[in-house]
């Protein structure tokens, strides 16, 4: 026993300092990091054409979206080579500029005719820029998003629970056209049998680890009026992170979670939510738009049986922006093959391909096409929702601003600690300090 | 070793069965310098990835580095992040947390694992193969548990709220283990004595087996009860074995992540982030290096002091 | 006839009822404490709808899908481009399709258990390569501070792993050590050096010194003589010192999630984040976490003689 186990740990070790084998020298291989989703899948299939036409084989990492940020921003910040092409989130655009992890692109699109008019002008904004309003740009818009709603129409067009609804609240039943609609209509479904089987109203953010609830909760916070600061003097927040309309929202989205979600909800991201919509649990789901392309393809809950809609108003419009560009790290050793691959992802023919197979183009050539709105039933609630985003602080300092608004959100409520106004006046503390300490407030 | 073999012969074995090579004239190494040989390779490495990094981190802890942003200036901030580490109320929230779940398994396992070290000492049939079957659980990696754990703690569609509801017969939708705030420190506590119940009861098993059977006989000759015999003879010869395990158990949960990481990720709110977890998110997450070094070294103090009491403690135990 | 009662059934022999009672509640204990493994056994031969049943579901049709699941990778394709296709090639393509899937090919999970192999045999190879000489060295020769540096390797264990990883992380990433087997292989030899020095050195002491002192009265060298006595008789020391070594470096996870992303990653950062369309795909994680129990279950019954020692750092001994 002893002589083989030691036996096999030498072999180990020998085999551990032995370089790793030298990829097959003809064609050149690069890998693209991104998260494990739906559309990651869509941007194997379309990848298929880049590694025709060049030769250069592509590899994939996904990484699931609650360790992803953890994980890409840990791989960036030691420097790693793991990924040559990187899509990042929306919000680590600025500490990937500054610190220098993404190859600045303004050079590259200048020579390669690349421009940034073609996109829709919120991508490049929330995606591209850094400082935000400046053609400094470290991403190439990849794939819009915003957080949306599914619903199941096919519930909604029964008309047994067509007429017990009317007769609760005087009004069709059809999707919500303000926030507190929406919470009447989960409300309503909360505990209802359907099929013999007992669903549930919403399926919302509730996440913890990672950005959940605050994508979540950021849905009711702008549309009830909520502001990151005030216009006219950026990083003052009293009176607009806390103001009495942002409180409302957020005792709107308590309300929500506490009436009307499934059992046990107290953790959920996107996987989660998926899961409750095509399980058949709940009437309503928050998600990204991302998802939107699966879900109707779904054969259980697809097709006919699910609605779309884009986030409801209540004083004003607004949806959180979700959403990624692609980019080159600047460590990567293989960074004109990196290029490459952008120059080939811009092209029209291939934005037009991305589109078609699930992934949400940000090219003017696709959602400028006059039958744009008609390619899918979502399509034109995204372009609405394109048009009303607002993302969260994309600072160099994001995680810790997302971290402090997780458990200040979470310890609200999901922990029941305090009420809204504490949990926002906190918020604006926590957030302070940040700025104070990276030297943007006194 | 047990062999009673005449060293001599020994010798001459070995002499007669190694090749006589040049080896034999290798002594040119004195004692001293083979001590060196021998020890240096160890000390080197401890050096280079404990000792020099720690030297690293406490100079960190004096400044405002941060890990992602390697080129901004750096400056001295002296005792700053001691300060507001030690007057902040969310390290205490997590210090507390650490705390409560600390003292808690430690209660737990000691009380269960004595029990089942006392009753595995009552040398049943087959009570090796049972004692193996129950250490499973103590070998397992604590981050595969935790992640499983949370799918056995799923409200509806988990094994643990079907199985209570089946026993007690409350619906097993109607309670949340790691979604409420009240039942979330229990769960990590639940699955942690799962885990390490069986360690504990190992240790105090090692005790009640060190006890001479004379010493029984003896009072068995006294006439005295079962219970005094527990309470004068058992209970005072095992402490030691105790308290051994309970310092092992403590510094272990003292610095636990992996289970509760996976199991909770600190929530509901932060109502289970445990230190490490708070140390985490500010080291990795939020990447206020100075600032975490500087959580790091305290918490590093804390438990290299508390066990350093806790030690001379059990030396004084051990000597009576 | 009392005196010969007394023996028999005196404290240090139990009487055969409290045998039986102390049987039957060790055995239930043993019994629920397994539960959750066999659970976790079971959910890895469920289909995914089975896994999340409600109520949760005892008897059920067993499939390989969450182990097909654990190696592929897999895309959802429309009913008409299955239809294109060839006869599927394996159990796991036939299982695919019914879910209106194909097999875009293998996931991370073989190479990341290569990983765990490679770095949790090398790591022990080598701490237990060091820890033996060492050991040796504290055990045989006046080493001047040895109690301050032995307490020093011990103390090495009581720093959270995260409050380690953070200047190791700053000094991996100027040596350009992240994410690479080399890395994690140095890192773990540094942590198992420590129990591999206590144990070891508590085997050594046992060995009589005048094993080798006849040795080299012979004219044997001392180097000789601890390779050729010494080792032999320490055989079994290092084999369950190598072993806990093993354990330690297989299961361990805050150093792998922070130091490694792709390259190389271990099975325990990687088996919690297998997910598949849509949640968490709980058969392919529980066919992931059997797999990777499995080695650790048949060292258990292996090791059950030194359990006590390896756990305890060589403080308790049977």
């Amino acid at each position: 026993m002893t002589k083989y186990l030691l036996g096999a740990a030498a072999l180990a070790a020998v085999a551990a300092l032995a370089p790793a084998a030298p990829a097959s020298a003809q064609s050149k291989t690069i890998t693209l990091c991104w998260a494990a989703w739906d559309p990651a899948n869509a941007l194997v299939e379309l990848s298929k054409d880049f590694t025709a036409k060049t030769n250069v084989a592509m590899k994939f990492e996904f990484v699931p979206w609650p360790n992803f940020a953890d994980r890409m921003l840990n791989e960036l910040n030691s420097k790693g080579k793991l990924c040559d092409l990187l899509i990042g989130d929306s919000q680590w655009i600025g500490g990937a500029a500054e610190n220098g992890h993404y190859v600045k692109l303004n050079d590259f699109f200048a020579k390669e005719g690349i421009k940034m008019d073609d996109f829709m002008p919120a991508t490049v904004l929330g995606y591209s820029e850094w400082p935000k309003g400046t053609p400094n740009y470290w991403a190439l818009p990849a794939m819009g998003d915003a957080l949306g709603w599914t619903y199941r129409k096919d519930w909604f067009a029964r008309p047994d629970i067509q007429a017990d609804f009317k007769k609760k609240h005087g009004r069709d039943l059809a999707a919500p056209k303000t926030l507190t609609e929406l919470t009447e209509i989960a409300q309503f479904f909360q505990g209802r049998e359907i099929d013999g089987k007992k669903v549930y109203g919403a399926a919302i953010f509730t996440e913890r680890g990672s950005e959940g609830i605050t994508m979540g909760v950021s849905n009711f916070l702008y549309p009830y009026g909520f502001k990151y600061q005030d216009p006219k003097k950026p990083y003052a927040m009293e009176g607009f992170v806390n103001s009495p309309d942002a409180v409302k929202g957020l005792e709107a989205y308590k309300a929500l979670f506490k009436c009307c979600t499934p059992p046990g909800y107290t953790d959920a991201y996107m996987q989660e939510g998926l899961d409750a919509f095509k399980s058949g649990q709940v009437a309503l789901q928050m998600n990204w738009f991302a998802f939107f392309p699966g879900l109707y393809k779904d054969e259980k809950v697809g097709g006919e049986h699910i609605g779309f809609f884009v986030n409801p108003p209540e004083k004003e419009h607004g949806s959180q922006l979700g959403g990624q560009g692609i980019s080159v790290v600047s460590y990567s050793p293989n960074k004109a093959e990196a290029l490459a691959y952008i120059k080939w992802f811009a092209q029209p023919e291939v934005q037009k391909k991305w589109w078609a197979l699930g992934g949400y183009s940000a090219h003017k050539a696709v959602l400028n096409d006059p039958g744009f709105a008609k390619t899918a039933p979502f399509a034109a609630d995204f372009l609405t929702a394109m048009g009303e985003v607002v993302d969260f602080w994309a600072e160099p300092s994001y995680a810790q601003l997302l971290l402090a608004e997780q458990k200040r959100v979470h310890d609200y409520v999901v922990a029941d600690k305090g009420t809204a106004k504490e949990a926002l006046d906190a918020l604006i503390k926590d957030w302070q300090k940040v700025f104070k300490d990276d030297g943007k407030v006194n | 070793m047990t062999e009673l073999t005449p060293v001599s012969s020994l010798a001459d074995r070995v002499a007669a069965a190694s090749p006589d090579w040049a080896l034999r004239r290798a002594g040119g190494f004195s004692d001293r310098s083979i001590a060196w040989l021998f020890i240096a390779p160890t000390i080197v490495l401890l050096l280079a990835i404990n000792i020099f990094p720690l030297i690293w981190t406490i100079r960190l802890s004096f400044t405002n580095y941060r890990g992602n942003r390697p080129n901004a200036p750096l400056k001295s901030v002296g005792l700053d992040h001691y300060q507001s580490i030690l007057s902040d109320p969310d390290i205490w929230a997590a210090m507390q947390a650490t705390a409560h779940f600390v003292l808690w398994t430690i209660a737990l396992q000691t009380l269960l694992g004595f029990a089942l070290a006392w009753l595995i000492d009552r040398k049943f049939r087959g009570h090796a193969l049972w004692t193996t079957i129950i250490l499973i659980p103590m070998m397992l990696s604590p981050a595969v548990v935790g992640n499983f754990w949370r799918f056995l703690y799923q409200p509806q569609i988990g094994l643990f709220n079907y199985l209570v509801s089946f026993i007690s017969g409350v619906p097993p939708s109607s309670f949340e283990m790691i979604g409420s705030v009240k039942l979330a420190p229990w769960s990590i506590i639940l699955v942690d004595t799962w885990m390490w119940t069986p360690y504990v009861a190992l240790i105090i098993l090692a005790g009640l087996r060190s006890i001479p059977d004379y010493i029984y006989e003896a009072a068995e000759v006294d006439r005295a009860s079962s219970w005094r015999q527990f309470w004068s003879i058992t209970l005072p010869m095992v402490l030691p074995f105790i308290m051994l395990a309970v310092l092992f158990r403590g510094i272990e949960n003292f610095k636990m992540f992996d289970m509760v990481n996976l199991l909770t990720s600190g929530g509901p709110g932060s109502t289970t982030e445990v230190a490490s977890i708070t140390l985490k998110r500010e080291a990795f997450e939020k990447w206020r290096t100075g600032y975490s070094s500087a959580f790091a070294i305290i918490l590093f103090v804390t438990v290299f002091g508390l066990a350093n009491i806790y030690v001379k403690a059990l030396n004084r135990v051990r000597q009576r | 006839m009392s005196t010969g009662i007394v023996t028999a059934h005196s404290v240090v022999e139990p009487s055969p009822r409290a045998k039986a009672v102390a049987a039957t509640l060790v055995a239930a204990y043993a019994l629920i404490s397994m539960i959750p493994l066999v659970w976790i056994f079971l959910t890895g031969f469920k289909s995914p709808p089975d896994s999340i049943s409600y109520p949760p579901k005892a008897i059920f049709e067993p499939t390989l899908e969450g182990y097909c699941n654990l190696f592929t990778t897999r895309s959802r394709q429309s009913p008409e481009y299955m239809a294109t296709l060839p006869p599927p090639a394996s159990t796991c393509d036939e299982i695919a399709r019914s879910r209106n899937m194909v097999i875009a090919g293998p996931s991370n999970y073989a190479p990341r258990f290569v990983n765990s192999l490679i770095i949790a045999f090398a790591s022990t190879f080598c701490a237990v390569a060091l820890g033996t000489f060492a050991a040796y060295g504290f055990s045989r020769f006046k080493v001047p501070l040895a109690d301050d540096l032995l307490f020093f390797i011990l103390s090495t264990r009581m720093m959270p792993p995260i409050a380690v990883a953070i200047p190791i992380y700053l000094m991996y990433r100027e040596l350009g050590l992240s994410d690479t087997r080399l890395g994690m292989i140095l890192l773990y030899t540094s942590v198992n050096v420590s129990l591999a020095v206590w144990l070891l050195k508590g085997f050594i002491d046992e060995i009589p010194r005048e094993y080798e002192e006849a040795a080299m009265v012979d004219g044997y060298s001392r180097l000789h003589a601890f390779w050729k006595v010494v080792l032999p008789q320490a055989t079994t020391g290092i084999a369950a010192t190598a072993i806990f070594c093993l354990i330690f470096a297989w299961n361990e996870y805050a150093f792998a999630v922070l130091l490694t992303s792709g390259e190389a990653q271990t099975a325990p950062p990687f088996i919690p984040i297998i997910i598949g369309e849509g949640g968490q795909d709980w058969p392919a994680v529980a066919a992931g976490t059997t797999l990777f129990l499995l080695p650790i279950l048949a060292f258990t019954v292996l090791l059950r003689r030194h359990l006590l020692r390896g756990i305890t750092f060589g403080a308790v001994r049977k």
